[in-house]
């Protein structure tokens, strides 16, 4: 097997008594969009920032593209980019303003071309000229993920993306993600609380509970072996009983 | 390095060129404090002070160029902490170091607007030549500068680290540092104590040295390695402190959260 993008072995991080991330280990081949699932607080924010050197592991190490996170940061943070609903871009720039800055920041030699292309592909060329302040939130996501996109990255960490869009945006953005994946090889580590979502999307998902891995595999292999119908059964499931099968069926 | 420099100062030239309020506020408060302090040293120089003029608006038009600079990097910093941006800045491959030298360009141009301004008012309102410091004001001025970035990088650091807990005491940091840099006095009239804290700073050998060339001794080679020596330990100093709080941050898990208390 070639090596894969995405090692992690043993990452760990305690926050004072808490254990966000607890001894986890996995690997993500390259164009794989896995899923990182779980219930509040199961670490999965916390392993997006491990990955991407934002957060030092208590123990344990993550490795991107061979590469030491903490040691080779800023080869690591060139060819990958991240976007989470929970963060903005600064409100009183334009689009287009916000777009140019960051992709001088990425090293572009010629912005313009790539940001319009973005900007039509996330349905928002017409809205680059507003004020960021100004957009709605389903907007800011996308130009959220117009700027993840502008360094053509490798690999992409996207914490909740498709928390504020509407279906049919939504929709248009999975399609996104989908054709990047198939164009390009992208590789996508995503969070959600949109099962359906992760069904659809996700070619593989590792469900994730008090820091802890508790499932991983396909989305429908998992369900078989919680022996439930859909995604979010198996989810609701884990968040009650911290495991994949139901602890009575297994002493019964 | 360079691109990445370039696009850091092209996200603060678009904040500047959209926020006139933001431009306004430029102007604004240096204008009054040299109106403020313009008139009393006029009125000093006529009922018992001599030099009164010279010692004190001098003296306001070069503290602005030190606080302005200070006052720029820290604000940069805060500013993408309050619109959530930051972690994108640190998701990029943007270095420490060259968020502080972007930071610190603005830091260059936000104390020389003003700073024009007031020369030309002072000029033009109590007939004083900042000029007129000749061959000194050109050291003098980097010095401020410097020790504007040393400071500006410092109060940055507790920023990023106390979020806004801190803000209150970032922008406070250099009040405490006006009084014992003897800006409108001679260090002279400090207690010993205070003295010894003020012959510490780079900033009380800019504006000593300053009355000494408006009292015609010259300018004194002392003076200037002095502060420059001091700046330099300063800027380590204030550098090693950031690059601390930064790896305090990535323990604490903050950066994902910074913005968001
Ligand atoms: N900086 C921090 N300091 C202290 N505790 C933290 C910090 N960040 C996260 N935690 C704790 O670590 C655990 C995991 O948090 P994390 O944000 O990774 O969860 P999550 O899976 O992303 O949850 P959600 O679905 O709510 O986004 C939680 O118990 C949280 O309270
Ligand atoms: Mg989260």
């Amino acid at each position: 097997m070639a090596q894969p993008v995405i090692e992690v072995t043993g990452l760990t991080k305690r926050f004072g008594a808490t254990t966000a991330v607890d001894d986890l280990s996995f690997a993500v081949p390259r164009g794989e969009i896995l899923g990182l699932l779980g219930p509040n607080g199961a670490g999965k924010t916390t392993t997006l920032q491990l990955l991407l050197g934002l957060t030092t592991p208590t123990a344990g190490q993550a490795r991107v593209f061979g590469l030491d996170v903490q040691r080779r940061r800023y080869d690591v943070l060139q060819r990958v980019n991240f976007s989470s609903a929970y963060i903005s871009l600064p409100t009183n720039l334009t689009g287009w303003e916000n777009l140019h800055v960051f992709a001088r920041l990425y090293g572009l030699r010629r912005p313009r071309p790539r940001v319009l292309a973005l900007a039509e592909t996330f349905g928002i060329a017409d809205l680059l000229d507003r004020v960021t302040g100004a957009l709605s939130s389903g907007q800011l996501t996308r130009l959220n993920l117009c700027k993840a996109f502008l360094n053509d990255p490798e690999v992409l960490f996207l914490d909740e993306p498709t928390a504020s869009l509407d279906p049919d945006i939504a929709d248009v953005v999975r399609e996104t993600l989908r054709a990047q994946q198939r164009q390009r090889g992208v590789t996508i580590v995503y969070t959600s609380h949109n099962m359906r979502e992760v069904e659809r999307l996700c070619d593989r998902v590792l469900f994730l509970s008090r820091g802890r891995e508790v499932a991983s595999g396909t989305p429908r292999d998992v369900m078989e072996r919680a022996r439930q119908q859909t995604l979010e059964d198996v989810f609701i499931r884990i968040a009650r009983d911290g495991r994949l099968t139901d602890s009575r069926e297994a002493e019964g | 390095m360079a691109s990445r420099v370039l696009g850091l100062l092209l996200r603060y030239a678009y904040l500047y060129r959209r926020s006139l309020a933001r431009s306004m506020e430029l102007f604004f408060w240096p204008v009054m404090d040299l109106l403020v302090w313009g008139f009393l040293s006029v009125y000093l120089e006529r009922v018992a002070a001599p030099r009164a003029v010279s010692y004190l608006v001098g003296a306001l038009i070069l503290w602005d160029v030190l606080y302005r600079c200070q006052q720029a990097i820290t604000l940069a910093v805060t500013e993408d902490i309050w619109v959530k941006n930051i972690i994108n800045l640190f998701v990029a491959p943007v270095r420490p170091a060259e968020l502080m030298v972007a930071t610190s360009i603005v830091g260059v141009f936000k104390a020389a607007i003003p700073g024009v301004l007031l020369t030309v008012l002072a000029l033009v309102l109590y007939d004083y030549h900042l000029l007129a410091l000749g061959g000194a004001l050109a050291p003098f001025l980097a010095s401020l500068l410097l020790f504007g970035w040393a400071v500006g990088i410092f109060t940055a650091g507790l920023i990023l680290r106390f979020g806004q807990s801190a803000e209150a005491l970032v922008w406070g940091i250099p009040f405490v540092l006006q009084p014992f840099s003897a800006v409108f006095y001679p260090v002279a009239v400090l207690p010993g104590w205070a003295r010894t804290v003020a012959l510490v700073l780079p900033s009380t050998h800019v504006f000593e040295g300053m009355r000494a060339v408006v009292a015609g001794e010259g300018l004194r080679g002392a003076t200037l390695i002095a502060a420059f020596g001091l700046n330099a330990f300063y800027l380590l100093a204030g550098s090693l402190f950031f690059a601390w709080m930064l790896r305090r941050v990535r323990e604490k898990g903050y950066l994902g959260k910074l913005g968001m208390e």
